[in-house]
């Protein structure tokens, strides 16, 4: 058991967990700045990859990027494993426990016994932290939670082995090492850096804003291509992508321009203050998007609800995160803060 | 987001509260709890409609003997063949020819309970559907 695990409720799972476990081992990071140095802020729009027969339409990094980046950039030893075999995969699990080892887990949300019923969905790519075993049961460090819970070691286990998309193969990862002293100017420059690129400067429309250009397009033409009975779920499901559980309005904007605050002080550049507060306010009109959507897909139009309008706020924010881009890439190109990889 | 903006709407999921991040008078992020935002309620609730449509058609074709009942526990939980084959060791092929009541009836003993056991039931509510015995 480990009482020192510093559990804090976090807005997304992944940068939650990451957050927590490097502060366990003595990297105090808020969540906001492993999001950023992990690159986390992303858009893709494809319509030909099904998500139970919807679009994939992703606001954020894949699952085990954000982790990954940031542990990399930051110079932390960090071990993944997977198994073939659940019990071998428990075994794993609880020898690492006996050393007093925080585990991370991938797990599915549907076998989860304490989430609440109306959030149980096949959903493969959650993120917790286990931290001791009592008996039969173990202490889980959930970070949307707002305290640790307890779950059934075989409700665990068979969250941590759920089949279908991004089955988590019960993946575990724990900090092997962390470095004597971490900068994080340079981490930070790269992980900026590595956001910008994607954002702005992939040639494949589908990625970064041009994605977001595209995905306006198809919300345009929804109810000409779709009628309104198959336009309407499309919309509700947009929206919930966007508000993935935790994540509030737009939310992974705002975790970004959290970030970009604390990159301003880390780099000494308060030109990022001035980015974050734009950032803030395209979260803002990604919120506008979602909630004048979720009044159409209730019926209850104000006038702003029409596909067109929506697609035009969606324009408005694939211009503003044009333009926010390019100019932060400028800051963290070549300037003063290069030497970062 | 401002932190007095911030939604604490009744959501779906009870007492437990989300994290949200919204900036305070001095425009500084700052973590604030959130009971849940409408718009997202909305969305969630649409989801839950189609779940619960496509489980009401599938059981009432079960009651009619044109489904199995394991067609209706596979979309009680969100499952399709793809994914119950998955968990069940099977081919996808295997598990549509189940949902049909004939060979449903003729399935192996150990099969049915490795069912069973997927859907965390009994073998005996596995072999029924709710308001009628298959």
């Amino acid at each position: 058991m480990n009482p020192a695990f510093p559990h804090r409720q976090s807005a997304h799972c992944e940068s939650g967990v990451a957050a927590n476990l490097f502060t366990f081992h003595g990297v105090p990071v808020s969540e906001a700045m492993v999001f950023g140095i992990g690159g986390g802020l992303f858009f893709a729009h494809f319509p030909f990859l099904r998500i139970n027969g919807f679009p994939l339409t992703t606001f954020r990094a894949a699952p085990g990027r954000i982790l990954r980046r940031a542990a990399k950039r930051l110079g932390i030893d960090i071990r993944f494993r997977t198994f073939r075999d659940a019990d071998e995969g428990m075994a794993e699990l609880d020898r690492n426990l006996e050393k007093s080892t925080p585990v991370g887990a991938q797990t599915g949300v549907y076998w989860l016994p304490y989430f609440p019923p109306a959030l149980r969905f096949h959903f493969n790519a959650h993120n917790l932290v286990v931290v001791g075993k009592e008996g039969d049961s173990y202490r889980i460090s959930d970070p949307v939670f707002p305290e640790p819970v307890s779950c059934r070691a075989d409700d665990l286990a068979r969250a941590r082995f759920a089949r279908g998309k991004l089955a988590p193969r019960g993946k575990i990862y724990f900090v092997r090492n962390v470095p004597a002293k971490i900068d994080p100017a340079p981490a930070v420059t790269a992980a900026i850096r590595e956001v910008c690129f994607l954002m702005t400067r992939l040639p494949i429309p589908l990625i970064g804003v041009r994605g977001i250009r595209y995905l306006a397009g198809q919300v345009a033409s929804w109810p000409s291509r779709l009628g309104r009975q198959g336009a309407l779920p499309h919309l509700a499901n947009l929206i919930r992508m966007q508000e993935e559980i935790g994540t509030g309005g737009g939310g992974f904007r705002f975790i970004y321009a959290a970030f970009l605050q604390e990159a301003a002080a880390v780099l000494e550049d308060d030109r990022l203050l001035g980015i974050s507060r734009e950032m803030t306010a395209i979260g803002d009109r990604w919120r506008d998007f979602a909630a004048a959507g979720a009044s159409r897909c209730k019926g209850r139009d104000d006038g702003n609800g029409d596909f067109e309008s929506l697609a035009r706020i969606v324009r408005e924010c694939a211009d503003r995160e044009h333009a926010l881009f390019r100019e932060l890439g400028s800051l963290v190109r070549g300037g003063r803060h290069a030497g970062g990889k | 987001m401002r932190r007095k903006d911030v939604p604490q709407d009744k959501s779906l999921f009870g007492e437990m509260k989300e994290i949200r991040y919204a900036v305070d008078d001095e425009g500084r992020y700052v973590l604030v709890e959130s009971a849940g935002w409408e718009p997202a309620n909305i969305a969630n609730n649409e989801a839950w409609k189609s779940i619960d449509s496509a489980v009401e058609a599938v059981l009432a074709k079960a009651r009619a003997g044109e489904l199995s009942p394991l067609a209706y526990h596979m979309a009680r939980n969100q499952m399709d063949p793809r994914m119950l084959a998955d968990y069940a060791g099977l081919f996808p092929w295997q598990v549509r020819r189940h949902m049909k009541p004939g060979p449903f009836r003729r399935m192996r003993r150990a099969l049915l309970f490795r069912y069973a056991a997927i859907f965390r039931i009994t073998a005996e509510e596995f072999r029924s559907v709710p308001g009628n015995r298959a």
